[in-house]
């Protein structure tokens, strides 16, 4: 898998500290350097982007090798202090992966890191496959400590989550710390960014130079009409090609551009096609190129309609593009359904819901049934508990980002005071970014209800640890960081933790709460199915059943369907939670036993 | 020769593993391999589709429309959405099991496995059906769905890989306490195709 060779590239370059915050596609980086550390490496999940990279900067100070691992919107919670890293640099080689999503197939966001890379005038490697993600490690190690700066790696998922044959080969090569020499530079001053920031502007073009000459940027081929192309979409422009022989440059670094080496390919070009995934940055760069030199080549891509502005590209997708560019062979019967002439039949629509036994589940159903009747607004945020917005739950109004969903609430308390505001939280999420906004509803004298969802463990990602489980990647138990505790030290009291799988007791509990003037909580505790051992499985006395489907209607447990006008629970799927039991009118759901 | 497999199914059913399994088959023989696969939000009871590519010179992890040589479906109705995938006179093995969503149940959008079944007869040359159901019970585990499909798949002669290959690999990368278990699922897929 591409994140594993991303780990593995870290691995061989001597990392010697490695920390990041989970985010598909990025997560398994980590985890295979956690899996694969021969006891030199220091781990850690961060409790969030900014905190990784901040520890990965200490480290870096004190020059070690340093990988931070994250998600494109990641980036966004470490931008402040990447953006101040950029001017004050580090000592240790620093390798920042921010992996993007085009699709976007599991995330908020199209944006691209490569912006990024440009607003932080830092250098970034796009990677074509997971072999070149592994090569390009090392040299962005090497990079990184060479001019003293932090380097980002922006795989897409494609690239995280492809898989290629291939072999590690060789030793890893030790990388030894000098330890932190006191210095002013350490210290950002406005003079000193000053004096920086000027000096950025006069490393960037040189290192643009010096990247032309780069291995992976690449110019092939020949012709008047040109491709270029760059990550993965420059694999589909290769297997969409074939053999035909058309001038291709790829561009592995798209920050600082490698002018020179673009200026080569568009020598006797008079048209390229640019084929790249989310935004036009290669082909903003040539357009500027072609500007500052006056060269008369059109350049063609997403600003031209030539190319789709969202979504993934592939294959076909590419194929089709060339095919009215060069005119590549593009058989007519590829866009044809298999099997013309007979109708498609309707196919079942299956949008990702909460599994079967998911405590989210009990949790959503409670609140729902004690808000029934009354005006209420429920937040959601980042994580599987975002699902509950499906059908039938329908309990996630609002979602925007992490730890978004109690600061919104508020938001939406201060205009419509007269409804009642919930927001609900993953513990994951609390602790990366929830907590900041209980203190400012506590402060600013609100009255929310914050409903926290314990599952205790990070699930939507892969079930990574976080500091409420007290394990950590090094394999050593610490402090459990207790939820209740921290919303005792806010001021938020009185907060039950409960078991939402009893649902009388759990929507009771709400109705409390939701009555408590001022900001009130409820932790509904319960682990993930996933991780928890599942109790022996409810199934249907079709004797008693009456076929009402108000066990699928009020839950929408994906192990309840129906046979022959009757409910039937799939026993491969059923985790014995209860509440289907506990909502039937006619008592024929049984066996199981109650947690 | 590039030989494209596709994989599909709904989350938790395995097909991950079963991707794997062929990968390393693929490797054993000295093949480059590429594969990619739909982790994360969408495997919580979505679509999920597993590429599998192996042989000589292979660009993109994906396989590109028209150019399967072989669909294994884990579930009737996502061995159909698949089927743009399949070039012409390229094999189909599907499980007999449907795998209803919630959004069924619910009475949004029906969802008829005999209107799959029908489609699939008429537009695919070679139609295999697994009773994975059956073989699950017989190896005592809902588990090895996606091992017997794989049997299957061998048998079917269109995956280039050969029953010990497989077998192979499995006993590489599964849990030796389940290497029985998925060897006999795996006998038993490959009989199933075999009297097809």
């Amino acid at each position: 898998m591409g994140n594993e060779a991303i780990a593995w590239g870290a691995i061989q370059a001597g990392v010697n500290l490695v920390c990041g915050y989970p985010g598909t596609p990025s997560t398994e980086i980590l985890e295979t350097a956690a899996k694969n550390n021969d006891g030199s490496i220091y781990v850690e999940w961060s409790i969030n982007e900014k905190a990784a990279l901040e520890v990965a900067a200490g480290a870096s100070y004190a020059g070690a090798r340093t990988l931070v691992t994250m998600k494109q919107v990641g980036l966004n919670i470490a931008s402040d202090p990447l953006m101040s890293l950029a001017y004050v640099g580090v000592k240790g080689g620093m390798v920042v992966v921010s992996a993007d999503d085009p699709g976007p197939i599991s995330s908020q966001t199209e944006q691209d890191t490569r912006h990024f890379a440009q607003f932080a005038k830092l250098p970034v490697f796009d990677p074509s496959s997971p072999e070149e993600a592994y090569a390009m490690m090392a040299d962005a190690f090497a990079l990184s400590e060479k001019y003293g700066t932090p380097v980002l790696l922006r795989p897409t998922t494609r690239i995280c989550h492809g898989c290629a044959s291939m072999e590690i080969a060789g030793e890893k090569t030790p990388h030894i710390t000098e330890g932190f020499i006191k210095d002013p530079k350490w210290t950002i001053f406005p003079k000193l960014s000053y004096k920086r920031h000027l000096e950025i502007e006069e490393r960037n073009p040189a290192l643009g130079r010096e990247l032309s000459a780069y291995r992976y940027n690449t110019v092939s081929g020949g012709g008047s009409k040109g491709i270029a192309t760059g990550g993965i979409s420059y694999q589909y422009t290769r297997e969409s090609l074939g053999g035909i022989d058309v001038k291709l440059l790829k561009i592995a670094t798209p920050h600082p551009f490698p002018e020179k080496l673009a200026l080569e390919f568009l020598e006797g070009l008079t048209e390229v096609m640019v084929i790249e995934e989310l935004d036009p940055v290669i082909e903003r760069e040539l357009i500027y190129i072609c500007g500052k030199y006056h060269l008369p080549v059109q350049i063609k891509g997403k600003l031209t309609g030539d190319v789709q502005n969202a979504g993934e590209n592939s294959v076909e997708s590419v194929r089709k593009i060339l095919h009215k560019y060069v005119g590549i062979p593009y058989p007519a019967d590829c866009d044809a359904v298999p099997g013309d002439g007979y109708a498609l039949p309707v196919l079942p629509v299956r949008p990702p819901v909460l599994c079967a036994g998911c405590p989210h589940r009990a949790s959503f159903y409670a609140v729902k049934e004690a808000m029934q009747g009354q005006k209420a607004v429920f937040s959601g945020d980042i994580g599987c508990y975002t699902l509950g917005n499906a059908q039938p739950l329908e309990m996630v109004d609002t979602c925007l980002c992490m730890g978004a969903g109690i600061t919104i609430a508020q938001g939406l308390h201060h205009i419509e005071p007269g409804a009642k505001h919930f927001a609900f939280i993953g513990d994951s999420t609390f602790f990366a970014s929830g907590i900041t906004g209980c203190i400012n509803a506590v402060y600013n004298d609100t009255d929310i209800t914050i409903i926290i969802l314990d599952n205790g463990t990070t699930a939507m990602t892969g079930h990574q640890p976080h500091p409420g489980t007290g394990k950590t990647m090094m394999g050593s138990i610490s402090e459990k960081v207790s939820i209740p505790a921290i919303l005792e030290a806010i001021g938020i009291r009185d907060v039950p933790v409960l078991n939402p799988m009893h649902l009388e007791e759990a929507s009771e509990a709400v109705k409390k709460a939701s009555q408590h003037k001022g900001v009130s909580a409820i932790i509904f505790k319960y682990p993930c199915i996933a991780v928890a051992r599942p109790l022996p499985a409810y199934t249907i006395n079709t004797d008693e059943c009456t076929g009402c489907k108000i066990c699928i209607k009020k839950l929408g447990c994906p192990a309840i369907s129906t046979i022959d006008k009757k409910a039937f629970i799939e026993p491969s799927l059923c985790c014995g939670c209860s509440i289907c039991a506990q909502v039937c009118p006619q008592q024929a759901i049984i066996g199981g036993k109650r947690s | 020769m590039t030989m494209n497999c596709i994989l599909s199914g709904v989350g938790g059913q395995g097909t991950i593993l079963a991707s794997k399994l062929l990968s390393q088959a693929a490797m054993n023989k000295g093949l480059s391999v590429r594969t990619a696969e739909t982790i994360g939000m969408a495997q919580r009871g979505g679509c999920v589709v597993s590429h599998v590519r192996f042989g000589e010179e292979i660009h993109s992890p994906m396989v590109p429309g028209h150019s399967a040589d072989i669909i294994i479906g884990f579930e009737p109705a996502e061995a159909v959405r698949c089927l743009p995938y399949l070039k012409k006179d390229g094999v189909v093995v599907v499980s007999k099991k449907a795998v209803i969503p919630v959004t069924a149940s619910l009475g949004k959008g029906s969802y008829e496995p005999s209107d799959m079944f029908d489609y699939l007869k008429k537009n695919v040359k070679t139609l295999v059906i697994v009773d994975g159901e059956k073989i699950c019970a017989q190896c005592g585990s809902s588990k090895v769905l996606n091992v017997a499909l794989l049997g299957a798949a061998c048998a079917s002669g269109a995956l280039g890989l050969t029953l010990e290959e497989i077998k192979t690999a499995i006993s590489e990368r599964v849990a030796p306490q389940f290497v029985e278990m998925n060897n006999k699922a795996l006998a038993a897929g490959a009989a199933a195709a075999e009297k097809q």
